[in-house]
């Protein structure tokens, strides 16, 4: 780890709140590791916003590992930055070179409206899971043991890989419809593919799409720019699982 | 003053749970609409519970700072969930994770709750698959398990190395349901600021609303703290950036005790430190030590070449390196617990074998060569091929390292810029949990009436150090299996109550507190950012309340402690207003509840003359450098009990411990 110090140009979107009107500020910061996370050069950046007695940049993060997904941050026209499979929190300056501008805005779509500065309200996602996203099992201890159903490696593989998503709206901000199929594509997925999801399989997947509507994303064109953006390599595969889905809960629902 | 009462109930270890939960107050469920329950967090021990109380017909009102309920620090942990299922047929019972908890915690915790620990986690892992958490499975279709620190059996289950995920998720599901069916009331982007308690019991929180600035009143009849641990007053752990002590805290200035806070685990596998801008540590799962072997060059030259860059641990051939923790604990080998592994390694870095190439040198390596070899033989031997090329040994080994903990070597790799299937990891100790916190009796109960505290928030399972695969279990077993039925009892006395009302006087004074020491901060004409004393604070108690204590250090802690406060609130700034969004805010509230738990951690570790689990007082080590514990005056819970308005003077109850089941002992690895 041959740590190098550089040197940046920094233009960020600064909005005070959502209703006021927003703009692209200009910041320098000089003397960045390129061993820093990018989270950890905003905290520089805020230090000496701090240090001037202006008002930090207000950004959302908070496991920086890459798993809790509150992190987001458009980079230089990509969800996430340049790197692929990477959250934001996981970027690193090693990415940038000295003398580099790098652009930062807050995710961009009318599900998500922009709270502050880069942090958006995703909260359309919660509604989206409790509309459908479980299996209806009360807490008991008293269900069937936990090895009474064998699963097949390779389903409850699938499963966990589209039950990997974590929810960061990478996909959503990065499709110009503005759809979050990838993400209600996953979460339909890892119960369709396991016994204890298929009980109410039909209902989950009409009661998702439904609410997903609702919330104002927009619809699949399959550019698949989702899939490329997604942090955590959700496939689009999920997004044809879904549709199968719900096509055949159309034509077979009782109501 | 009050007395401590554990309210253990009687009767042989294996039937307490049982005779009690037969024996407590219910709610009937045309009653239970009647009664408000007041969840701040929403990790696996708050949404855990409720997602429970909704389900039983509660009004439950949950608390997140986060932008979503799934977002809460739970979501980290990777290795597992321990569960007494004995599916691998290995000798394991609820005897044996009952014993291996109460050993693991070197005999620092309460025997008749780990015994209900252990007896719950079996439905744990039933619940979770009931729910649909896609636990690792082998091709038979059956649950795969792996092994822990501290055990000799294999009873931990897991989804890659994201079963904290999986199972936050799950949780999150039921709550969500919940949400959906609207008896759950979800709060995100609120943080509680205060506990308001009406005729000494807990009644209810005052809260803001993180994007308005809105202080809010919400009452209930009982109050459940799920908030997590206290990690982050080191500044640098493996804990989020938002995780903090304040809800637990708050309780505890309201009456609570606060039991054993200088019991911190300290995680031996965590990405060593490299700069000063560091925001946080990050941990590699315990799961690696499965088929990690720990290691420093036996020659202290080798160590500097290395450090200097002029040669590579692969250069090192193998007689030249010091398997330490084989060498020291035969038995266990790289796999006992955390606290052992952790002060194991800092003993070689102090002696000069460090290889890390930053300030301290601190760092040793994590090395999968040898797994590497026998996987990819047996892998090769299981396709048939028994005389398998070099090239295709190590391939294959590759592809069963990646399929294990791929998502863990590739985030080593892009933190580092280091490839660990070719170059082994190098990692250090990182604070990573906190065993303390508030104290609590046999039903969860603080000593507040009404106020329960749950998950990693309360001190209750796990001693002087936790196993690893054990948190998890615990947040869920609170969460899913013990408060559901405790609180039910505590709620039964409401249930002609009525609403609570919230423009009681005692609402209108801890509003009027929160507003002023907000007013406070905003109006502080200070120069120094909130982080800038955190740092100080953070370095105070890594240097001094870390993985080795003395009293003189403790005494220089507690008074450095008290300087800094003092600096603090003349000193800090805090920009922005009340009524918006401001994360500086809401950091220098955090920060102040951090500097006085930092002190009473301080004070804790002076009086606990001892060395146990994580708590090493440099003093007390045998002629191996070995824990000293001191049953004969030790044996005790340290509660304390806030006073004065100042941490340093916070008085001290004593639980006795009674070991009935399980014989005390020296901890012993080797």
């Amino acid at each position: 780890m041959a740590s190098k110090f550089i040197n940046i140009t920094l233009k960020i979107w600064r909005q005070k709140n959502s209703n006021a009107k927003g703009g692209i500020e200009t910041y320098s910061l000089a003397n960045v590791s390129t061993d820093s996370s990018f989270l950890e050069m905003l905290d520089q950046l805020n230090e000496q916003l701090i240090n001037e007695q202006k008002e930090p940049v207000a950004f959302d993060h908070d496991c920086r590992e890459g798993i809790c997904g509150m992190c987001s941050l458009y980079i230089n026209g990509r969800a996430h930055g340049p790197e692929t499979g990477t959250t934001t929190c996981q970027l690193h300056m090693r990415s940038f070179t000295d003398g580099d501008t790098i652009y930062v805005e807050p995710w961009r779509s009318r599900a998500f409206p922009i709270v502050k500065d880069l942090v958006v309200d995703r909260s359309a996602f919660d509604r989206i899971q409790q509309a459908g996203g479980f299996v209806s099992v009360n807490t008991s201890g008293r269900t069937m043991d936990a090895n009474a159903i064998p699963i097949p490696k390779h389903d409850a593989d699938k499963a966990f890989e589209a039950a990997a998503c974590i929810g960061c709206g990478a996909c959503v901000a990065t499709c110009k419809n503005g759809s979050a199929m990838l993400f209600v594509g996953a979460k339909v997925s890892q119960y369709a593919l396991l016994p204890q999801g298929k009980v109410e399989a039909q209902d989950r997947v009409i009661n998702m799409v439904r609410q997903m509507d609702e919330e104002g994303f927009g619809n699949c064109t399959n550019t698949g720019a989702c899939e490329v953006e997604c942090p955590k390599g959700i496939s689009l595969e999920n997004i044809a699982r879904m549709n199968r889905e719900f096509l055949s809960a159309s034509l077979t629902a009782d109501k | 003053m009050s007395t401590l009462n554990s309210r253990i109930p009687e009767g042989p270890i294996s039937e307490k749970w049982t005779n009690h939960k037969n024996h407590m107050k219910l709610v009937a469920p045309n009653n239970r609409p009647k009664i408000d329950v007041i969840v701040v967090g929403t990790g696996l021990a708050g949404a855990s519970a409720a997602a429970s109380l909704g389900e039983m017909g509660y009004n439950v009102k949950a608390f997140c700072f986060q932008d979503s309920p799934r977002r809460a620090h739970s979501i980290a942990a990777q290795g597992g969930i321990n569960a007494a299922k004995n599916y691998q047929n290995d000798g394991d019972s609820v005897y044996r994770l009952f014993y291996d908890t109460i050993k693991g915690g070197d005999y620092r915790a309460r025997e008749a709750n780990v015994y209900r620990l252990a007896e719950v986690s079996g439905n744990i892992i039933d619940q979770c698959v009931a729910q649909g958490v896609p636990f690792a499975r082998e091709y038979g279709g059956l649950l795969d398990n792996r092994s822990f620190g501290g055990t000799q059996v294999q009873r931990t289950f897991y989804a890659a190395g994201q079963t904290g995920q999986q199972l936050l998720l799950g949780a999150y599901s039921a709550l969500s349901r919940q949400i959906g069916l609207g008896r759950v009331k979800m709060y995100h982007r609120h943080e509680m600021m205060d506990l308001v308690k009406v005729d000494g019991k807990a009644r209810g929180i005052i809260a803001r609303n993180l994007v308005t600035g809105e202080l809010e009143r919400h009452s209930a009849h009982a109050v459940v703290i799920a908030s997590g641990g206290y990690g982050n007053v080191y500044f640098l752990s493996t804990n989020a950036m938002g995780s903090n002590v304040s809800a637990a805290w708050k309780v505890h200035k309201k009456g609570a005790h606060f039991a054993n806070p200088c019991f911190v685990q300290i995680h031996p596998t965590c990405i060593p430190v490299h700069g000063t801008n560091q925001s946080k540590l990050t941990l590699m799962s315990e799961s690696l030590r499965n088929s990690g072997r720990i290691w420093v060059p036996k020659k202290k030259e080798d160590a500097q070449a290395i450090r200097e860059g002029n040669m590579k641990p692969t250069q090192i051939a193998e007689e030249d390196r010091d398997y330490f923790l084989e060498r020291r604990y035969p038995a266990f080998g790289n796999l006992v617990p955390r606290d052992v592994a952790s002060r194991a390694a800092k003993e070689r870095c102090d002696e000069g074998f460090g290889i890390e190439a930053n300030d301290t040198n601190e760092g040793v390596y994590l090395d999968f060569a040898t797994e590497i070899r026998s996987k990819g033989r047996q892998s090769a031997f299981a396709q048939g091929d028994h005389n398998p090329t070099e090239e295709k040994i190590v391939a294959l080994g590759k592809k069963w390292i990646e399929e294990k903990y791929g998502n863990l070597f590739q985030m080593y790799q892009k933190i580092t810029d280091d490839n660990p299937y070719e170059t082994p990891m190098k990692i250090y100790p990182a604070v990573h949990y906190t065993m303390g916190g508030v104290w609590v009796d046999y039903n969860l109960q603080s000593s507040i009436e009404g106020c329960f505290v749950t998950g990693e928030a309360n001190f209750s399972d796990h001693g002087a150090n936790r196993l690893g695969a054990s948190a998890l279990m615990q947040g869920l077993a609170d969460g899913y299996f013990v408060l559901p039925y405790t609180i039910s009892d505590y709620l039964a006395n409401d249930i002609r109550t009525g609403k609570i009302a919230t423009d009681s006087p005692e609402f209108e004074q801890a509003e009027a507190e929160v507003q002023a020491s907000i007013e406070r901060f905003l109006q502080n004409k200070g120069t120094k950012s909130v982080d800038h004393f955190h740092k100080r604070l953070g370095l105070i108690m890594w240097n001094k309340v870390g993985m080795a204590r003395n009293e003189a250090g403790l005494n220089e802690a507690i008074e450095e402690i008290a300087a800094l406060r003092e600096e603090f609130y003349k000193d800090v700034f805090v920009p922005g207003d009340a009524n918006e969004m401001n994360t500086e805010l809401e950091k220098a509230m955090r920060v102040a509840d951090f500097i006085e738990l930092g002190q009473l951690m301080a004070v804790d570790a002076l009086q606990r003359l001892e060395s146990c689990g994580g708590h090493f007082r440099e003093e007390y080590q045998d002629s191996e450098g070995e824990t000293l514990r001191d049953d004969e005056n030790f044996k005790y819970v340290a509660a304390w009990e806030y006073q004065d308005g100042d941490a340093k003077k916070a008085a001290l109850h004593k639980e006795a411990l009674n070991y009935e089941y399980i014989k005390i002992a020296a901890r012993n690895y080797k």
